[in-house]
């Protein structure tokens, strides 16, 4: 049973007549990396922002479909029909996200990571000591930061904001997180660093991520979807995506022939 | 080409400064008579132009051609008897004194009441503007803020005397010219110009650090709490301390509304006067000493302001960085 399970999904913005998304069928399977590929604007983030509805902070989003997602006690649930405010965070807990540019609050590195254990509710402070020690070992930044965890997060590198916000992502224990070309921003160094983290956290979260680098999406993926004006052209298993598509476009795209 | 620009930015950058430095200057030396008259006792003086007897006064070491008299005992310096008011002219023994302690508590707390009043509903309107408030709401109620940012101080402090103290005396009793209205009234100003350009820092806030907060399960109020202040922490800091430049140095509204009479006030609803004030109704018969004094109170609102900017500036600015 797929975490996550798209199934006929359409997707509009608002004050556009047609939809940015159109019948989108995709499972996100538990613990394993699912890549979305695809030219700029075919609908990447719009499918990703939809799994978290993220895009709800912003009014007159049209849904159509259905969005499954089946948690660790095997409950069933479609994320298309939240509507209060507490089922939204609880989603979002469930759910994380990691952006394009690295986004560190304007607080303290710790504070930074403690942040979603702090407004969940947990107040113990070893508690939070812990978590948030587990978070960064976890995330391969501890080592950098056990000595300034009360510096502000602003003056860590690139490199180290982005794994300090998958740090943050992952101290609240989410079941799935999707990545948004999470190292577009980075430097090949950075970007390994943090393509041997996602791999890393395959064990304990499910994870799509949106990447342009399709070196990057058959490095570290185990199935990959293709999507094209926003339509999802073919899915696969990454090695068959890449050495054997089924569809034309998808050879073009990953031959570089357009894109 | 760069060399000019270079030259052109410095010069106009210590342009400035030398405008400070002038004026802080030409204030202290047209202030100095006063100044050494009074000495730091203008500060803690509540009387303002009394004539108090010389009791001990050695008059017949007075004559008519003296410029000025120092008395040893006393330090106290006699005004230059073509300046003396008419009624100073025959008694030779009395002399004026000028303190400065009721325009300055006036200042000060008309500033404090300006403040404390506007600052949370300045935050409350900034807060409801950029995140709350639907676009098109957000954008007719921001224009009608600006619009009341731009409206001249006299237009407040009539509407203030007309409309504005009658309702605070019913409210709070009292006298409707009083501190209390003119710290409202000030409060009410400033509270615009703070609403706009508090909302225009929260707005400069990221899109996706916002969205990182949502995505961790942040509530908008928490959202605002813990992400869209700090950040615009800077921003806010700047508003309130152009806001209290503002309050502190406004004369026509606070004049209308002040009472604009020197006597220390023991209500918040009493009438008194503040430095400005103080300034703009006396300096038309002020001479002599009279002037000077004027000018010491100048020096002093201008080292208030000066010293509390600065206090602010680098006091929130470091804790922000
Ligand atoms: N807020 C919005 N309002 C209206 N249309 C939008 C909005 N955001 C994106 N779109 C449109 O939706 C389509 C899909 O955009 P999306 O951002 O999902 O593309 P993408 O695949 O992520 O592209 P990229 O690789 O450039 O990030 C595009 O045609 C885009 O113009
Ligand atoms: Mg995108």
């Amino acid at each position: 049973m797929p975490v996550l399970n798209i199934k006929k999904f359409s997707f509009t913005y608002p004050g556009v007549d047609h939809p940015s998304l159109k019948d989108i069928n995709l499972p996100i399977k538990r613990h394993k990396i699912t890549a979305l590929i695809g030219p700029s604007g075919c609908g990447k983030s719009t499918l990703l922002r939809s799994m978290n509805r993220i895009h709800d902070l912003y009014p007159g989003n049209k849904y159509e479909g259905k969005i499954e997602f089946t948690d660790t006690d095997k409950n069933i649930s479609d994320i298309l029909d939240i509507k209060k405010e507490n089922e939204f965070i609880e989603l979002r807990q469930k759910i994380g996200m990691i952006f394009q540019k690295p986004t560190p609050f304007p607080m303290s590195i710790f504070d930074n990571v403690a942040y979603g254990l702090k407004i969940s509710g947990v107040k113990n402070k070893t508690e939070l000591a812990d978590r948030v020690e587990i978070a960064l070992k976890g995330s391969a930044l501890w080592r950098e930061v056990h000595d300034r965890l009360d510096k502000s997060a602003m003056g860590l590198s690139g490199g180290q904001q982005q794994r300090l916000c998958i740090a943050r992502a992952v101290a609240v224990k989410p079941e799935v997180l999707l990545f948004d070309e999470p190292t577009s921003a980075l430097d090949p160094i950075s970007t390994g660093a943090i393509e041997e983290l996602i791999v890393e956290l395959k064990k304990d979260v499910s994870i799509a991520i949106v990447t342009h680098n399709m070196q990057q999406a058959s490095r570290i993926s185990d199935y990959t979807a293709f999507m094209y004006l926003g339509d999802l052209v073919e899915y696969n298993k990454t090695e068959n995506i890449f050495l054997n598509p089924q569809e034309k476009k998808t050879e073009d795209y990953i031959t570089g022939r357009f894109g | 080409m760069e060399k000019i620009f270079q030259k052109l930015a410095l010069s106009s950058a210590s342009l400035v400064f030398i405008l400070l430095v002038g004026i802080f200057i030409t204030l202290y030396i047209t202030a100095k008579p006063a100044i050494d008259e009074f000495g730091f006792n203008f500060i803690t003086n509540s009387d303002w132009n009394k004539d108090v007897a010389l009791e001990s006064a050695p008059t017949t070491e007075l004559t008519d051609s003296d410029d000025a008299m120092i008395l040893d005992e006393d330090d106290i310096m006699l005004e230059d008897e073509d300046d003396m008011m008419l009624d100073d002219e025959d008694d030779i023994s009395t002399k004026t004194i000028y303190g400065g302690l009721v325009p300055i508590v006036g200042t000060l707390l008309t500033t404090l009441i300006a403040l404390a009043f506007s600052l949370p509903i300045a935050m409350g309107i900034a807060v409801f503007l950029a995140e709350i408030a639907p676009k098109n709401i957000s954008n007719v109620v921001g224009v009608a803020i600006e619009l009341l940012a731009a409206i001249p101080s006299i237009i407040f402090g009539m509407w203030g005397l007309y409309y504005f103290a009658p309702i605070i005396a019913d409210l709070f009793g009292g006298y409707q010219v009083s501190l209390l209205t003119a710290g409202l009234v000030l409060g009410v100003m400033i509270l615009p110009f703070m609403a706009a350009i508090t909302r225009d820092s929260m707005n400069t806030t990221p899109a996706v650090l916002k969205e990182s907060a949502y995505a961790l399960g942040a509530t908008k109020f928490e959202v605002i709490k813990d992400i869209i202040f700090p950040y615009s922490k800077v921003g806010i800091i700047g508003s309130i301390i152009l806001a209290l430049g503002r309050a502190l140095g406004e004369t026509m509204a606070v004049a209308f509304l002040i009472g604009s009479i020197f006597v220390l006030p023991s209500k918040i609803t009493d009438p008194t006067i503040s430095i400005p004030v103080a300034m703009a109704n006396n300096f038309g018969e002020a001479s002599g000493l009279g002037e000077s004094a004027l000018f010491y109170l100048a020096l002093i609102l201008f080292i208030i302001s000066f010293a509390i900017i600065s206090i602010a500036k680098f006091y929130f600015l470091k804790r922000a960085n």
